[in-house]
């Protein structure tokens, strides 16, 4: 039923431009003599005026009221800096756009074709190009150094204090690696060790890789600087975190990074919003293959008290894969039975498997 | 001086000769293999139009996913077949496909092949006053490469692992693996062959172009009094040139990684259960060697739109086009900063962040140039005697666009505040509206103006203001909702965001703007119908319809090849003289000599005189050899 009312719908505006095409045809040939315009310059001259009414009206009434809608709440340190560039530079660009667009739509309806009025001959001048080159200029220069000096300050070198963690990026999934309560530093990975288990590709020469731990949310501990480390295993992935305003590429054979300091708590973003159900994500803002738009990755940011306890009950990756055991140079073994918190004889089992012909091989 | 003229004259008279000569020609060599510049532009023409339509349907297909993503899309099914999932919904990798097909035939294949294409080599020669392009041959030839990378393109589109899906950017290591994505496989390779293929049309086009308007421009025909529009080409194709070849580089390069097992996009990886041997690589060269083209394609795609936008709104608003100088030193200035600007691109790829401070410097000084030209287009507008023809409600359409898609880029540019912004939505309602919608207005413009010279008939007018105004508030909501979809987060190329909580509004706003993009292309229906009725059936169109002062209006109403019947026209005046105070029309067209227009000469004009008529005694001397 509903087809067939659209497809009658169709027939219908068909018919009615082709009458209007037909009629605009026969009412050419009745008048015969050439006149510069016919009445359908008055009728553009005055829509063009309606519709930039309508339109700068409909722009600013639905930025008004839909703010809530499209503002994503704030949860990071220079995310609030760079928010406020942003509106600042939004003030600007608004009330050069509406004067500029005004303007043209005015003069528009206001200097539509008239018979035996002569256009002003005015072909240049130095005065109003310079102050409209000038102008611009200046007004961007302000908004550049205020940008690049945020801009340096987001990719400078980040303390020592900051919480490392690692993030990567694959079709279609991302990974994060803490550096463990031990050492908190992560081990050295390299990509041709990587199999199912060992999806880091963790070098377990490194004694470094004993304590990491996997973990598939993103903890974070709120108001401390936080250095992301960022790579890819496949193709190019981007770690893009709305609400704390991060994006930044992973890259397959290159090591990336961002650092910034979360300032709210998942709870007190769900006290703010008043939605109890809030939770941050973090999403993939690159293209990378079929399941691009499903990367979502579950981002927590605790109490510092909060984060570190939970950092203790993470089960390093070594106890988790006890069989890689073998690949630690034994002289490591012991620090790595410790540093991995395997008791002993989960030991003794991987290293008498480590023995066994077939596997030592 | 007098050797000169005497060039021009021997020029002339070898062109006549020719002329003559074509009177001959059989159907394959005045309409297939053409070397007429006039048959070339509509050859480039109706192709891009082609393009256009499959480019814009792919983008409802995907808006369909986007806007309606409950529906069920088996109805599809006969066109798509296997694309369309049991469950009666896009697949995800054919989705990306279409995203991928769109940005590549729209960039490419219609705004830089389709624009360039049929307006420089159309109004190149007859603005300038010249019989053809400076090579027939060669600008035939980049035709028939255009149409060769256009017929492997479309044959990508049917092959069974489905064309190239890894965006229009083609980013390694996505496009060179092909088990990360199936277009990957021979639709990518195809991809390739095509780009070559076309990056071989543009040069042989921008080699004609620059050639044609140094060399072969009309006696008098000084570079001061060149129209824009030609300004515009001149510079359109110095970009193509410099820059074209780097993607050329790079698209090697890629088939070396590719095909070939070299390494300079690729390290470290690990994928389908096994790690790769390549190593050294880097995927960011690739991004540089892609950017160094791709941003300068971005001026490619507009300035051609912008210069016939400067010819249409001066001959409509019946006004010289306001600061002619600022406007060619603005395009000037816009060429060479184009090619200093790519890596905003890039700013949260990974690249050093120092050269990240650099491109945001260079990238908002660029913007002060365009803000110029906007400024002088509204100018242009002021006091005057406003027609709105159908080419004159488009370029008003571009003008307002170009305000409103380039006022984006300012936060763009920002590195700063690109972090949040960067592959969200914001980017897709910027550079859809500064350049795509933009130059496809000037596309339309050019067209609706240039019609009557096309194919010595008139397009329906009533029809051209339905189009217009269904097609201007279309695209308006298109893409001005998408900004707010950007700001909120929603990152580009997503098939779906129901996976996130962060990405699950704006389901009502996702659904006009795919209603409107329906619409939209609906109306490009209009377009096409008033288009080929009219090659036919149109009115019969006068001399000089828009009472325009460059030569093209100067020829016969269906110029044949050579263009001019007689002798080529000389330029004595710069082709903005409209509403001269004293003339007693509103225009004088650019062979009117100073002395035949005493009271409206300015001052310094009336001392032309005296140069004329020097100029016309060593005519007179040359006759006598």
């Amino acid at each position: 039923m509903m087809s067939i009312i659209i497809g009658l719908g169709v027939v219908l505006v068909l018919a009615i431009l082709y009458m209007i095409f037909r009629i605009g045809n026969l009412i050419v040939m009745v008048k015969g003599e050439e006149k510069r315009v016919d009445s359908f310059n008055k009728v553009n001259a005055f829509l063009f005026l309606v519709f930039a009414v309508v339109s700068i009206g409909g722009f600013l009434w639905y930025s008004y009221t839909h703010y809530e809608s499209y503002v994503l709440p704030v949860a990071s340190e220079h995310g609030a800096i760079t928010d406020s560039l942003f509106w600042v530079t939004m003030g600007i660009t608004v009330v050069a756009f509406i004067i500029i667009g005004a303007a043209m739509f005015w003069f528009t309806y206001k200097y539509q074709y008239q018979e035996g009025r002569k256009a002003e001959f005015f072909t240049d001048s130095h005065k109003l190009e310079i102050v409209w080159t000038i102008v611009p200029a200046i007004v961007l220069a302000l908004l550049i150094f205020r940008g690049l000096r945020v801009w340096n300050e987001i990719t400078g070198p980040a303390s020592d204090k900051a919480e490392v963690i690692e993030l990567v990026g694959q079709q279609f999934a991302w990974m994060a690696r803490y550096p463990g309560v031990k050492d908190n530093v992560l081990g050295s990975i390299n990509y041709k060790l990587i199999d199912a288990s060992n999806e880091f590709g963790l070098d377990l020469t490194d004694k470094n890789s004993f304590d990491d731990f996997k973990s598939l949310e993103l903890h974070l501990p709120v108001g401390k600087e936080v250095l992301l480390k960022i790579r890819a295993k496949d193709v190019l992935h981007s770690v893009f975190l709305p609400h704390f305003r991060v994006k930044m590429d992973a890259v397959p054979g290159m090591l990336t990074q961002f650092k910034f300091t979360p300032t709210k708590t998942t709870q007190q973003m769900r006290d703010e919003t008043g939605n109890p159900k809030f939770n941050y994500e973090m999403a993939c803002a690159e293209i990378c293959g079929r399941g691009h738009f499903s990367m979502r990755f579950p981002v927590i940011v605790d109490t510092p008290e909060d984060y570190e306890k939970w950092k203790i009950t993470q089960v390093s990756w070594l106890k988790q894969n006890p069989d890689y055991m073998k690949y630690v140079p034994p002289e490591l073994r012991e620090a790595a039975r410790i540093k991995a918190g395997i008791p002993l004889d989960n030991n003794a089992a991987a290293v008498s498997a480590v023995h066994a012909p077939p596997i030592s091989n | 001086m007098a050797t000169i003229d005497t060039h021009s004259h021997a020029e002339v008279h070898h062109h006549d000769e020719h002329e003559e000569h074509e009177h001959h020609g059989n159907f394959w060599t005045s309409y297939i293999f053409c070397q007429d510049h006039k048959v070339i532009a509509k050859q480039f023409l109706i192709t891009g139009m082609m393009w256009a339509l499959i480019g814009g349907t792919f983008s409802v297909i995907f808006r369909l996913q986007i806007g309606f993503p409950e529906a069920n899309l088996d109805w599809l099914k006969p066109i798509l077949g296997g694309w369309i999932t049991p469950e009666g919904k896009i697949d995800p990798e054919f989705y990306l496909a279409l995203v991928t097909m769109h940005g590549t035939i729209m960039v490419f294949f219609v705004l830089t092949a389709g624009l360039s294409g049929t307006f420089s080599n159309f109004l190149i020669p007859l603005q300038v006053g010249a019989r053809d392009m400076a090579s027939g041959f060669m600008n035939m030839l980049s035709y028939w490469f255009f149409f060769l990378s256009s017929s492997v393109m479309f044959v990508s589109l049917f092959i069974s692992t489905g064309p190239a899906g890894g965006g229009w950017t083609i980013y390694p290591p996505l496009s060179a693996l092909p088990q990360a994505i199936s277009g990957s496989g021979l639709g990518m390779t195809l991809w390739l062959v095509s780009m070559a293929l076309f990056i071989v049309s543009t040069l042989l086009g921008g080699i004609n172009y620059i050639t044609t308007i140094i060399n072969l421009r009309t006696q008098g025909m000084s570079f001061t009094k060149l129209p824009l529009t030609i300004w515009a080409f001149l510079f359109t194709a110095i970009i193509g040139l410099l820059s074209f070849p780097v993607l050329f580089g790079a698209a090697l390069l890629l088939i070396f990684d590719r095909s070939f097992g070299t390494s300079f996009f690729l390290s470290d990886i690990y994928i389908g259960g096994q790690a790769l041997p390549n190593q050294g690589g880097s995927p960011i060269l690739f991004q540089h060697l892609f950017w160094f083209l791709g941003h300068p394609e971005v001026y490619i795609v507009i300035l051609p739109a912008l210069g016939i936008t400067s010819e249409i709104i001066a001959t409509n608003s019946r006004k010289p086009i306001f600061g002619y100088k600022a406007m060619v030193g603005s395009m000037l200035f816009i060429t060479i900063l184009s090619f200093v600007v790519w890596a905003h691109h890039m700013f949260v790829t990974g690249m050093n962040p120092f050269l990240g401070s650099i491109f945001t410097l260079l990238t908002l000084i660029i913007a002060v140039p365009s803000a110029v030209k906007i400024f002088n287009y509204v100018t242009t507008l002021w006091k005057g005697n406003i027609r709105f023809t159908p080419a004159m409600l488009f370029s008003i359409g571009l003008v307002s666009f170009f305000l409103t898609g380039g006022i984006t880029g300012i936060f763009l540019g920002n590195s700063a505040v690109d972090i949040q912004l960067h592959d969200t939505y914001f980017v897709v309602a910027h550079f859809h509206l500064v350049m795509g919608s933009a130059s496809f207005f000037g596309m339309l413009a050019g067209v609706y103006h240039w019609f009557p010279k096309m194919f010595g008939r008139l397009m329906n007018d009533s029809l051209g203001y339905i189009h217009f105004w269904l097609t201007f508030v279309g695209v308006y909501m298109v893409f001005f909702p998408m900004h707010y979809i950007g700001i909120a987060g929603f990152p580009r190329r997503y098939y779906s965001w129901t996976n996130f909580e962060t990405f699950s509004g704006f389901t009502d706003l996702n659904m006009l703007v795919s209603i409107a993009a329906i619409l939209t292309l609906a109306a490009q229906f209009i377009f096409l119908f008033n288009f080929f009725y009219s090659i036919f059936r149109g009115k019969p169109a006068p001399a000089n319809p828009w009472y325009s002062t460059t030569l093209e209006w100067t020829t016969p109403r269906h110029p044949k090849h050579g263009n001019w019947p007689g002798a080529i026209p000389t330029v004595y005046r710069w082709p903005y003289d409209y509403s001269k105070p004293g003339s007693k029309e509103d225009f004088i067209p650019q062979n009117i000599p100073y002395s035949e227009t005493p009271e409206s000469n300015l001052p310094y004009e009336n001392e032309q005189i005296k140069l004329e008529l020097g100029s016309d005694a060593i005519v007179v001397e040359d006759k006598k050899h």
